[in-house]
């Protein structure tokens, strides 16, 4: 229930942001889908090694979450995203996308299969008005639960230490996009091996009530074991390093753009193998065969590695001497890989990389402006893909 | 006697803008203006001693930046400020406020329907999408369909290549947007109904129809296309009231060496060997002009001022048919001090711009009905504003002003015309409406002017009392506006021009007409040079 | 019947001439109706014992010529018992109006309105038939999805609306967008009058005639013509249910089979094609076409299913407006009304009582509200005074269409709140025929939702969807099913949810028909 004065929190908190709060010196937020949400919490480049040689918290109870649930939620889930519904185990998880009437990417995000008839969505974007109007001609029932689930991102490579030294049994046998049930504070403690930082790490969902204390359990766990609290910005610099797509930045919502020519199909954000063609009918399937008949969009998103160690934001990318051909989505200097890394949009026809690429970087030094063409390379995704992200047993570092 | 190059009849923010843009390429202008005082309805006057108001339009949106920059007014003097938000308050203590805050609106919709918190954006984007189309063909010269001339014929494949980029569904949804109605528009986005009445008030603002007549999501574009500083779909007030915009128009207008006449109402258009020659003023004064162009209203322009037998019958048939409804009446309230909303929580902002207090679209449709019947709506729709918590400069310190915008009132009641009995029962309807989301305005009222359409018909001289020159319905837009033929601001006589809202693209202080009819009389006028 | 190569669901007047078409054009066609007899909303029922009465739709006059004359349907039965009805408006307390469909015979005008009455009728129908001929095709694609037959389409249009001339284009583009309520206030001034022309409008829509696009309603009605008689009423002998009949029997006459008592539970989709249908009881036909003679929402949402098809595209189906707000009174007579001034000959007309626009917009607003029209407006015929073996001698049948009833009423449409209905149109009958309520031995009334359960259309709209503007042609019923073909491939609609609607007039169904014969390289 919303109260009437919430116009007076324009940000609202989140069941974290007690604690978040008290680690938060230079009060440095930023709003996450109208959440008070840490941008950096004291130093990002510590935050972001944190990420890749201990282990770090960042609360991700602001995405959205629906839960999908009745007799025909498989059937449900399987016209909605790409992928086979039917092949997801109960207690698995599936990175998955799901498209609109043409075949353009609406939004990605994890699906939960938490009973045969009840699954779970998660998703940076508001969906209850699309998975609503889905459900037509459903038997199931689509809610938002997002107030209901509060969620806490444990990532990096002593993240299953921590999770031990808590008391979580044989948590290290949970293989990567699986999930288990703990007992936890005389309630239930979903953890999931998932993440968006390309390491090892567990996603942690619980009731809202509990919150707190699984803060606070998890920081006395993790006291010799280097976690810490991080912010936006350095799971921002893993992100871009594990080559993730992030809905906003690489690509837009395709219910959400003006120009039709904004929305991005699967084959142009490099997910095909995420599509099923083979499954029968899902949505934007008739507008995908078509498109792949014609090769598949205009567009590929491709790896970047830049020359130079002036990341290339927002740069327009050529070829020639002037001809545009497309533009860099997400950009970082990477500190594990030691490379000028960026995402970009190119047009199909040089997705293969056989002609010389440039970006055009404009970069101030003490004021002044100057610009640089950049040579580029195209490289695959992830930049970084260490092997303790994938090993079962989780190792302890 | 002097023959001048421009006379424009009625001083209004159309005619204006036609002989500021006339003046600038040189031409002697001349605008006569019935009234002691110029702006038509975009005017600022004295309520009561201290109090300046906006007698007759009240916020600014429309008025396209095109026209704002051109003419330069800002430095004429005018400012546009937006407000903060609006609301729309149920009788059982409840509101739902349309914050400019994205969090706080989002927060807000989903107060009332976390659905319609999502839908929301999809409706503003298909709004946005609309707006794309129109905002180009604003200041554009709708081509003719009837006629096979190569610029009629040029302006049609134009026309059909805007709307053929646009790509099939979306071709359809315009189709459809011009053609449904405001309430099923909205019913295919929003569920709960408080919302969907405050969404669509704009749809009826100045309207003779119900939220659920076919045409009605136009208006509501109409409304939207504007915008402040690039905020689409943005409301604001002028700083000192409407008659900001239309003095720096004039202001414009003296610096481009035009020159303005008040208390100077035609009565005729002379008009000789089948050519508009000149004027003739009620004081019985003639003068000669290459041009007239005419800012009032199609049927006042047609039926009062120009011979019958000037115009060819099947053009004086359809104007004497062009519908132009009064269906709006206003209050204009100086206030002691400030009343207070009970329901809104002290500090929200969001009173800082339109309230309303009709919870439903069925509350507007039967305020529909009762205008049909010929009365006014006995649970009016309003669109109030307290401008002085914007601009203080309205009133005296601590006092304050108060808009009401009143949807529906009859140009005549069905038991006559309106009188002063009938003028004041009508305030007390809508005073009485206010007091049930505010019990104390009645305590703070110092005075009322109570304007009923045939008061704004008698005071400007808008046929009817309607705030468009004719209705915005989509029989009378693009190249059927005035009429089928005669949309490209020449009237059938040589010599003789319209720049009123009666024509493309209609009211709203938007100006466009004035700037279009500028277009089209230079263009003429170069071609006889 | 070994596979058949199309199959189609619904055995209306639409999906019998679909049916018809597909069968003339080589086909192996195999027509299901789920109930013992064809004919959807055109059907003749019985009332009690010896009378017989149209159960729904009750006059004839948009059957489009091609279908009558393709099918020969004449040779298959179809007579008509009186081919150039003329109506009556009544209004209690005045000499009956009579307009036939040659303006220059109208009665019970005063002089000044015979004149604009006969101006205005020949105007809407050189308009009307402008627009007729596209009835007959599909409507066009826009964007550049349009083909050149589209294009071709597109340019005829504009072509037929020149020819009108520059005058009188300019004349239908300022009345085609406009509300019939203003056009007839413009042009006519006897209330009565005005009153007849708006509820032609009206009827059968949910509107009132200050809605906007009530002058293209108007002109679709105009539009249909009987025997070269543009804008006429017919009844055709033996009940409306012989015009299916006869289509039927020219449907079977071509090599179509028709199989009644046949239920679709679904249409089956393999592989994003169709693949044939599923029938109540676990059988299953094969065919690779599938055409439904039902209505969008039935189709997709009940038949196909939202697992084989689009988000998108369903909720433009879902927000097909379907509501209908038009009821059935059906009355066996033991005699017939006699009051004065009323002769056999008005008796034997289109009675139409809509006797102002006012009252005619008041019955509208009800519906606003979820009420019903206190003074409903109804049309009304006695088909026995020309069809004498529609009830036993000297006994007559009534058949009435009254506006507007509701789909939800406030309160609910409970057994009072049916029979008050009841009572209130009968009222409303009884004052414009003196007597006829003592006359009335038993009847029935058929609200939205019983049009909806007996023919199966959701909402029980008559025309399967509202005809307004927003609705018409490219935009019926939505994006990717508007030339008859659907998202499913071999799945097609031919009912009255498609351009250029309903009405009996076949039109959708050898559209769609034409349509799957392009398709299948058989035109």
């Amino acid at each position: 229930m919303i109260e009437r004065e919430h116009f007076r929190w324009p940000l609202l908190p989140t069941p974290f942001t007690a604690r978040i709060e008290a680690a938060n010196p230079r009060r440095s937020w930023m709003g996450w889908a109208g959440h008070l949400s840490p941008a950096t919490l004291d130093n990002v480049e510590q935050e972001y090694f944190a990420i890749r040689n201990q282990a770090t918290l960042f609360d991700i109870s602001p995405l959205h979450k629906y839960r999908i649930k009745g007799p025909e939620a498989e059937a449900f889930c399987n016209r909605l995203v790409t992928r086979d519904v039917r092949k997801l185990a109960p207690g698995r998880v599936s990175y998955v996308l799901w498209c609109d009437d043409r075949g353009k990417v609406i939004d990605d995000g994890t699906l939960f299969r938490l009973a045969a008839d009840e699954f779970r969505l998660c998703a940076q974007e508001r969906h209850l008005l699309w998975l609503q109007d889905s459900a037509l001609g459903f038997e199931v029932r689509i809610e938002d639960v997002s107030e209901e689930v509060a969620g806490l991102a444990l990532q990096g490579p002593t993240s299953c230490a921590v999770l031990k030294t808590m008391g979580l049994a044989s948590v290290e046998m949970l293989k990567p996009f699986a999930i288990a049930e703990f007992p936890f504070e005389g309630a239930g403690l979903a953890v999931s091996r998932t993440g968006f930082t390309g390491d090892l790490g567990y996603e942690l969902w619980l009731r809202p009530e509990a919150a707190l204390r699984l803060w606070d359990r998890l920081t006395e766990a993790g006291r010799f074991l280097g976690l810490r609290p991080i912010g936006w910005h350095a799971v921002e610099i893993a992100r871009i390093e594990a080559g993730f797509l992030l809905v906003g930045i690489d690509y837009l919502p395709a219910d959400h753009v003006l120009r039709a020519n904004r929305a991005r199909s699967p084959f142009e954000l490099g997910f095909e193998k995420l599509v099923d063609f083979g499954k029968g009918h899902f949505n934007g399937r008739n507008a995908l065969l078509e498109e792949r008949a014609q090769g598949g969009g205009r567009w590929r998103v491709v790896g970047l590695d830049v020359a130079g160690n002036k990341p290339a934001a927002h740069a327009l990318l050529y070829t020639g001497r002037s001809r545009e051909i497309g533009q860099v989505t997400s950009a970082v200097w990477s500190p594990t890989a030691k490379k000028n890394l960026a995402i970009a949009s190119i047009e199909r026809g040089f997705a293969d990389g056989r002609r010389p690429i440039w970006a055009d970087i404009y970069v101030q030094k003490e004021l002044k402006w100057s610009r640089s063409e950049a040579p580029c390379r195209i490289v695959e995704r992830p930049f970084w893909n260490p092997p303790r992200r994938w090993a079962v047993p989780a190792g302890d570092r | 006697m002097k023959q001048r190059d421009v006379i424009v009849i009625g001083a209004g923010h159309n005619g204006l803008t036609t002989a500021c843009y006339l003046a600038r390429l040189g031409l002697d202008v001349l605008v006569l203006e019935r009234n002691d005082y110029i702006g038509g309805a975009a005017v600022s006057r004295e309520l009561t001693p201290g109090w300046t108001y906006s007698s007759c339009s009240y916020v600014c949106s429309l008025l396209r930046p095109e026209i704002v920059r051109d003419l330069d007014l800002p430095r004429h003097g005018l400012q546009v400020i937006p407000y903060e938000g609006g609301v729309t308050f149920t009788r059982e203590g409840d509101y739902f406020a349309l914050y400019s805050d994205k969090d706080r609106l989002r927060r807000e919709l989903a107060r009332h329907s976390a659905r319609d918190a999502e839908a929301y954006d999809r409706y503003t984007l298909e709004v946005l999408r609309q707006c794309r189309f129109i905002r180009p063909l604003l200041l554009w010269t709708p081509p003719d369909p009837t006629s096979l001339k190569p610029r009629d014929l040029k302006g049609l494949a134009q026309l059909g290549r805007r709307l053929w980029s646009l790509g099939e569904e979306q071709i359809y949804d315009m189709i459809r947007f011009w053609t449904m109605s405001a309430g099923d528009f909205l019913d295919q986005y929003f569920e709960n109904d408080l919302i969907k009445a405050h969404l669509a008030g704009s749809s009826i603002i100045g309207t003779a129809l119900g939220p659920y007549s076919p045409g009605t999501a136009y208006v509501l574009l109409h409304h939207y296309m504007g915008d402040v500083d690039g905020a689409t779909g943005a409301w604001g007030f002028a700083r000192g009231g409407m008659g900001a915009i239309t003095r720096a128009m004039a202001s414009a207008l003296r610096g481009s060496g035009g020159e303005i006449r008040t208390e100077a109402p035609v009565g005729r258009i002379v008009v000789k060997n089948g050519r508009a020659v000149g004027v003739a003023l009620d004081s019985g004064e003639e003068i000669a002009a290459k041009v007239v162009v005419s800012n009032l209203d199609v049927k006042r322009t047609f039926l009062k001022l120009v011979e019958a037998n000037e115009l060819p019958p099947s053009f004086l048939n359809r104007v004497t048919k062009f519908k132009i409804r009064g269906s709006s009446g206003k209050l204009n309230i100086a206030l002691d001090g400030l009343p207070s909303f009970p329901a809104l929580p002290p500090g929200c902002p969001a009173w800082r711009g339109d309230m309303h207090v009709t919870e439903s679209l069925a509350q507007m449709e039967e305020a529909y009905d009762d205008w049909k019947a010929g009365s006014w709506s006995r649970r009016p729709y309003v669109d109030m504003l307290i401008p002085t918590l914007i601009d203080p400069t309205m009133a005296p310190p601590g006092k304050h002003y108060m808009t009401v915008f009143v949807q529906y009132a009859p140009p005549k009641l069905a038991e006559g015309e309106w009188s002063t009995q009938t003028r004041d029962a009508f305030g007390k309807t809508v005073i009485d409406t206010i007091a049930e989301i505010s019990p104390d305005i009645r305590d703070l009222i110092r005075h009322v002017e109570v304007r009923s359409p045939a008061d704004l018909e008698n005071e400007v001289g808008l046929t009817e009392g309607n705030i468009f020159q004719g209705e915005l319905t989509m029989d009378q837009l693009l190249f059927n506006r005035p009429v089928p033929g005669f949309a490209q601001y020449r009237a059938p006589i040589p010599g003789l021009y319209m720049c009123g809202s009666s024509t493309h693209p209609g009211g709203g202080v938007m100006a466009a007409p004035g700037a279009n009819a500028a277009r089209e009389i230079a263009r003429d006028l170069k071609r006889a040079a | 019947m070994n596979r058949p190569d199309a199959i189609v669901v619904g055995g209306g007047h639409n999906g019998l001439a679909c049916a018809g078409y597909l069968a003339r054009g080589g086909m192996k066609v195999l027509v299901l109706e789920a109930e013992g007899r064809l004919g959807g909303m055109a059907r003749t029922v019985e009332l009690g014992e010896g009378f017989r009465i149209p159960e729904i739709a009750h006059l004839l006059h948009l059957l489009h010529p091609r279908v009558e004359s393709e099918l020969r349907l004449a040779q298959h039965g179809l007579a008509l018992a009186a081919a150039d009805l003329p109506t009556v408006a009544l209004e209690p307390g005045r000499q009956p109006l009579l307009l036939s469909s040659d303006p220059a015979a109208a009665e019970g005008l005063a002089v000044a309105d015979r004149e604009s009455w006969r101006a205005l009728r020949d105007r809407l129908v050189r308009f009307a038939s402008a627009l007729e001929p596209f009835r007959g095709e599909p409507p066009p694609r826009l964007g550049s999805s349009a083909s050149r037959a589209d294009l071709t389409r597109l340019a005829r249009m504009g072509w037929a609306i020149r020819s009108l001339g520059r005058e009188e284009m300019r004349e239908l583009l300022r009345i085609i967008a406009s509300n019939v309520a203003d056009l007839v206030e413009d042009e006519i001034s006897d209330p009565l009058l005005q009153g007849a022309i708006a509820f032609d409008a009206v009827l059968g829509t949910g509107f009132g005639p200050r809605a906007p696009g009530t002058v293209l309603t108007l002109l679709y009605r105009l539009a249909g013509s009987v025997a070269g008689r543009p804008g006429a009423l017919a009844l055709p002998k033996g009940g409306m249910g012989r015009v299916a009949d006869a289509i039927g029997k020219a449907a079977e006459a071509a090599g179509a089979q028709l199989r009644l008592n046949a239920r679709v539970e679904r249409v089956l989709v393999e592989d994003g094609r169709a693949a044939g249908v599923a029938l109540e009881g676990d059988e299953r036909l094969d065919a690779p076409i599938v055409v439904s003679n039902l209505d969008p929402k039935r189709t997709f949402f009940d038949l196909v299913g939202p697992a084989h098809l689009d988000t998108g595209f369903l909720r433009r189906i879902a927000n097909f407006r379907a509501r209908g707000t038009t009821a059935k009174l059906n009355l066996a007579l033991d005699g017939l009304p006699e009051a004065s001034g009323i002769e056999r000959r008005h008796l034997m007309g289109r009675i139409v009582i809509a006797p102002t626009v006012v009252m005619l917009e008041r019955a509208a607003d009800a519906i606003k509200y979820k009420r019903h029209s206190e003074q409903p407006a109804i049309e009304a015929v006695i088909p026995s005074l020309h069809d004498p073996d529609l009830a036993p001698p000297g006994k007559h049948v009534l058949s009435a269409i009254v506006q507007y009833a509701p789909p939800e009423l406030a309160g609910g449409w409970n057994e009072p709140a049916r029979q008050h209905f009841a009572d209130l149109a009968l009222s409303q009958l009884d004052a414009a025929l003196p007597g006829l309520k003592s006359l009335v031995r038993a009847r029935q009334l058929l609200l939205p939702q019983d049009i909806a359960r007996m023919s199966g259309a959701s909402g029980g709209h008559w025309h399967h969807g509202e005809l307004a503007i927003d609705q018409m042609l490219m935009l019926r019923p939505a994006p990717g099913a508007q030339q008859y073909a659907t998202p499913i491939e071999g799945l097609y609609l031919c009912g009255a949810g498609c351009h250029p609607g309903g009405g009996v007039m076949g039109a959708a169904g050898m559209n769609a028909a034409r349509r799957i014969l392009a398709g299948e390289g058989r035109a």
